[in-house]
């Protein structure tokens, strides 16, 4: 099948400005009077706050804390027990108590550094195997787990544990927020304006036309500037409410980003398997997510981790109980791919232990229980489209050498050891359920001008994957125009509809056909020389199987995509490191709307899962501190840590995406740590791995203990 | 992995002849009285600093020289977003006492934009899409340009030891390298 037009490379968008260094970022703007925020945040994991005496205000400078918020001192998430600023009790080391503001940056760090607060310390929950609160739980379930237990030729029984990845973007968070007459304007580095805006509506307590979001060139988001910036903008506001009128900027020092801001959920699996004639019959799966002190995305965070826990397989017999539990730790958040790395490393672990008891080869086992078409999902729902796996797998394995280098990894002695490994699964594309339809009811606008030019309006943002220029290409293409004539906006809640958020890998795939149907609209009533505008809103396809939120139950996501990633590496076994010696994905997002954006994607995003299988350890102490927050002890990969990633694309149209687009962004990173550990297995000499990220000494204690 | 050791030279690699980058800085001392005008060239023309040597050149080519271009990602000689050229060297301007710069010479992407060499880059960086959110960009191309200055024709493993003191969180580096790859090629004769 020969390729779609629109995949073909152009020069994107905004690859001028940024590579001149015209682009401007939050912290490039500079206005007149420019004040700067810092928050007092909590030493504590928990505490009561017994009393506050803030130091003498200096002239020109501005204190706020809990009792200036003019409405609800509540974060809009999913539900509002985020506080602003805490009240009389800190739940997590970082909580944010009050902000001051000042012209000298320095000079308010000094300022808050004599703020003195009296706490009684409480003792912090935080291990979620004894938490007390239980945020969400969900089960569900199908067939007889027990029958098919008991009837067993062989059951399994492991647990699996994920820690903490840091979005580790490169831009760290910050916005400018100013009072202009009564209105709020807040511009700053974000993925989902609309969110800002309504925590700022909500805390404000103003009406919806008083409150203007602005996203500026954004440097990576990843998930980690989906929710947060909503935090930092009411602080800034706080301030400059007092600012008669001047700006106010709130930029986080990396330390205080690594160590305050959201990051992927740590968890514990407990998977247990029933396996009858070689074949899996049953899996019973419990997994366990730390959110840490507050709600905030858990609960969505978690559907999409269940949703995700039974891999690419088909089995008959399923329970799944997954609950989202308080600690007093940082808030956990979103981090690309939102729940499913910690669930699809868990089971494809999982399989292959199986398979290595069963005498197989993980692969094989893999292949001979692959879900397909019609197939049931773990909530029940159909995969209604083909599963290209087979596929894919071929390519894969061809590639990377996987059936020869497994073989040869076999026989090994010496003190570098090979391995080899292999994962597969799929990112459930889009918002989970019936989300869009529910809640986003997204909306996007094409203004064309009297000369002909047109723009795309919608809420999403560019944070480096290319909407800008995808988005555009969209456009440009249905109306059968050159590329330079359509640009898409930067996102402002005054000019743009609200097309949703930045997330769950939708943005092509759902704000995207909504663009190229309003183009088809404009394209069929395009008339000279005049304005028009034209708008299309979202319209869930009617094959989707409703997705029942209590139960659990239904389409969880209108269509997958689909990944196969080989990694192999090679161990020292006197000092425990890894080497990397390549990474082969083969990646299905249906149609690339522009072939080396999406590489770009997939490789940027198989880098990430790299360094979430070792480098990136990020755990808290026994106060509930996390000590490593620079990028000097928390690592993520540079240049040379891997020499070799090579990336595929397999094209399985999806017909509801734009010319067959489907979910990307998210797509390359879950697997990648069941890739790279069942290769360690393997070079190991088949020291079974449990958890994520494993580290080079963790690797030599494990083989000094095993004696190898 | 876990090992992997700063990005200035990586172990197992004998380090370059020249440093690539010069050794942190130690930190500011105490305040130094008041500080007498410092000079020196700026992307090609006359400067005059009359600020505090000790302040950080990251802030003065930023908040002084409004050269924003000059990325701050971490303010400890981790990330490289706030990589400047000086005196033909590559360095992370946030280690890098602003008195030392006296009489010296500091190209900023703002200067660098304006060769031929930048043109290059310019255009075999697009060719590859290497720019994501961008955010490390202006440090990847002056180190792009510090690597190339030295090697004129780098293998990919040169050109990712070359670059490796610089993260991008975005890419995954495979565009950056073969970018760079294309504009050695691209670029005969200039470097
Ligand atoms: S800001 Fe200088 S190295 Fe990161
Ligand atoms: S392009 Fe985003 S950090 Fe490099």
């Amino acid at each position: 099948m020969a390729p779609h037009p629109i995949s073909e490379p152009v020069v994107k968008k905004d690859h001028d400005l940024k590579m001149s260094g015209r682009a401007l970022y939050a912290a490039d703007h500079y206005p007149e009077g420019l004040l700067f925020a810092a928050a007092l945040r909590s030493p504590h994991a928990r505490a009561r706050i017994l009393k506050v005496t803030p130091p003498e205000l200096p002239p020109g400078h501005i204190y706020a804390d809990h009792r200036d918020i003019p409405g609800p001192n509540e974060i809009p998430i999913v539900n509002c027990d985020t506080p602003v600023l805490a009240v009389d009790a800190v739940q997590y080391v970082g909580e944010p108590i009050l902000v001051m503001a000042g012209p000298d940056e320095r000079a308010v760090r000094k300022l808050l550094s004599r703020v003195r607060v009296d706490y009684e310390v409480l003792e912090p929950e935080l291990d979620v195997k004894t938490a007390g609160t239980t945020y969400c739980d969900y089960n569900f379930g199908r067939g007889d787990v027990d029958k098919a237990m008991a009837e067993a030729d062989k059951t399994y029984d492991e647990e699996f544990e994920t820690f903490y990845q840091e979005q580790a973007y490169i831009e760290p968070q910050g916005l400018v927020v100013r009072w202009e007459e009564g209105k709020i304007i807040a511009r700053g580095s974000m993925q989902c304006p609309y969110y800002v805006h309504e925590a700022l509506v909500h805390a404000f307590a103003l009406p919806e036309d008083k409150v203007r979001v602005v996203q500026d060139v954004t440097g990576g988001g990843f998930g980690g500037k989906e929710d947060f910036p909503s935090n930092l903008a009411c602080l800034a506001a706080l301030c400059a409410m007092k600012a008669g009128g001047r700006p106010v900027g709130l930029f986080l020092g990396r330390a205080e980003d690594m160590e305050c801001s959201t990051k992927r959920h740590p968890s514990v699996s407990r998977y247990r398997a029933a396996v009858k004639n070689g074949r899996l019959t049953a899996l019973d799966i419990d997994v366990v997510f730390n959110a840490g002190a507050y709600t905030t995305l858990t609960g969505v965070v978690l559907l999409r981790g269940v949703a995700s826990c039974v891999g690419v397989y088909k089995v008959d017999n399923l329970r799944v109980r997954g609950r989202g539990v308080k600690t007093n730790t940082v808030p956990c958040g979103a981090y690309r791919g939102f729940g499913a790395p910690q669930t699809v490393f868990a089971v494809e672990m999982f399989m292959g232990h199986i398979a290595g008891d069963l005498g197989l080869d993980p692969l094989d086992f893999k292949i001979a229980h692959l879900a397909a078409q019609g197939d049931l999902t773990s909530t029940s729902g159909r995969y209604h489209h083909p599963v290209p796996l087979p596929a894919m797998i071929e390519d894969a394995v061809k590639n990377s050498g996987y059936r020869e280098k497994r073989e040869l990894c076999k026989r090994q002695d010496g003190r570098l050891r090979r391995g080899v490994g292999l994962s597969l699964w799929f990112h459930g594309a889009g918002f989970a359920g019936t989300g869009e339809r529910d809640f986003i009811k997204a909306r996007v606008r094409l203004v064309k001008s009297a000369d002909g030019r047109v723009e795309a309006l919608a809420s999403n943002t560019d944070i480096g994957q290319g909407l800008k220029t995808t988005f555009a290409k969209i456009v440009a293409h249905e109306l059968g125009i050159p590329l330079d004539r359509v640009t898409a906006c930067s996102p402002d809640t005054d000019r743009c509809p609200n097309s949703g958020p930045t997330v769950a890998s939708r943005s092509i795939m759902t704000v995207g056909e909504l663009f190229r149907r309003a183009a088809v609209k404009l394209r069929e009533g395009w008339a000279d020389g005049v304005e028009q505008v034209f708008e299309d809103d979202y319209v869930q396809p009617d094959y989707i199987i409703p997705y029942d939120y209590d139960r659990c139950r239904g389409d969880a996501y209108a269509t997958y995509s689909w990944a196969a990633c080989v990694v192999e590496l090679e161990v020292d076994l006197l000092t425990g490191v890894h080497r990397v010696l390549g990474v082969w994905g083969c990646f299905d997002a249906g149609t690339p709307v522009d072939r080396t954006i999406l590489t770009g994607q997939m490789e940027g995003g198989l880098l990430q899962g790299i360094g979430y299988s070792s480098m990136e350890q990020m755990k808290y102490d026994r106060a509930g501190r996390i000590r490593n927050k620079t990028f000097s002890d928390y690592l993520i990969p540079t240049a040379m840590d891997v020499p070799l990633i090579k990336v595929t694309l397999h094209v399985e149209k999806f017909p509801e995406g734009p010319y067959g687009a489907k979910g990307a962004g998210e797509l390359p990173l879950p697997g990648v740590p069941a890739a790279y550990l069942s290769a360690l297995e393997q070079a190991m000499g088949g020291i079974p791995v449990r958890h994520a990220p494993f580290s080079a000494e963790e690797t030599l204690a494990a083989v000094m203990e095993a004696g190898k | 992995m876990t090992y992997s050791p700063p990005p200035i030279v990586p172990a197992g690699m004998t380090p370059p002849a020249e440093p690539l980058m010069t050794p942190p800085a130690a930190p500011p001392a105490a305040s130094p009285g008041p500080p007498a005008p410092l000079e020196f060239v700026l992307n090609g023309e006359s400067a005059v600093y009359a600020g505090r040597g000790d302040a950080r050149l990251l802030d003065v080519l930023r908040d002084v020289f409004r050269l924003t271009s000059v990325k701050c990602g971490c303010r400890e000689g981790e990330c490289g977003a706030c990589a400047v050229i000086f005196n033909d060297r590559l360095v992370n301007s946030c280690l890098v006492p602003a008195g030392m710069v006296a009489l010296g010479s500091v190209t900023t992407l703002e200067g660098f934009r304006e060769t031929e060499r930048f043109a290059v880059l310019d255009r075999a960086y697009a060719r590859f899409s290497a720019v994501q959110c961008g955010f490390c960009i202006p440090g990847m191309v002056l180190a792009s340009e510090a690597l190339l200055r030295r090697n004129p024709r780098p293998s990919p493993a040169e050109i990712r030891e070359g670059l490796s003191g610089n993260l991008c969180r975005c890419t995954g580096y495979n565009a950056i390298v073969e970018a760079v790859t294309l504009a050695s090629k691209e670029g005969e004769g200039l470097w």
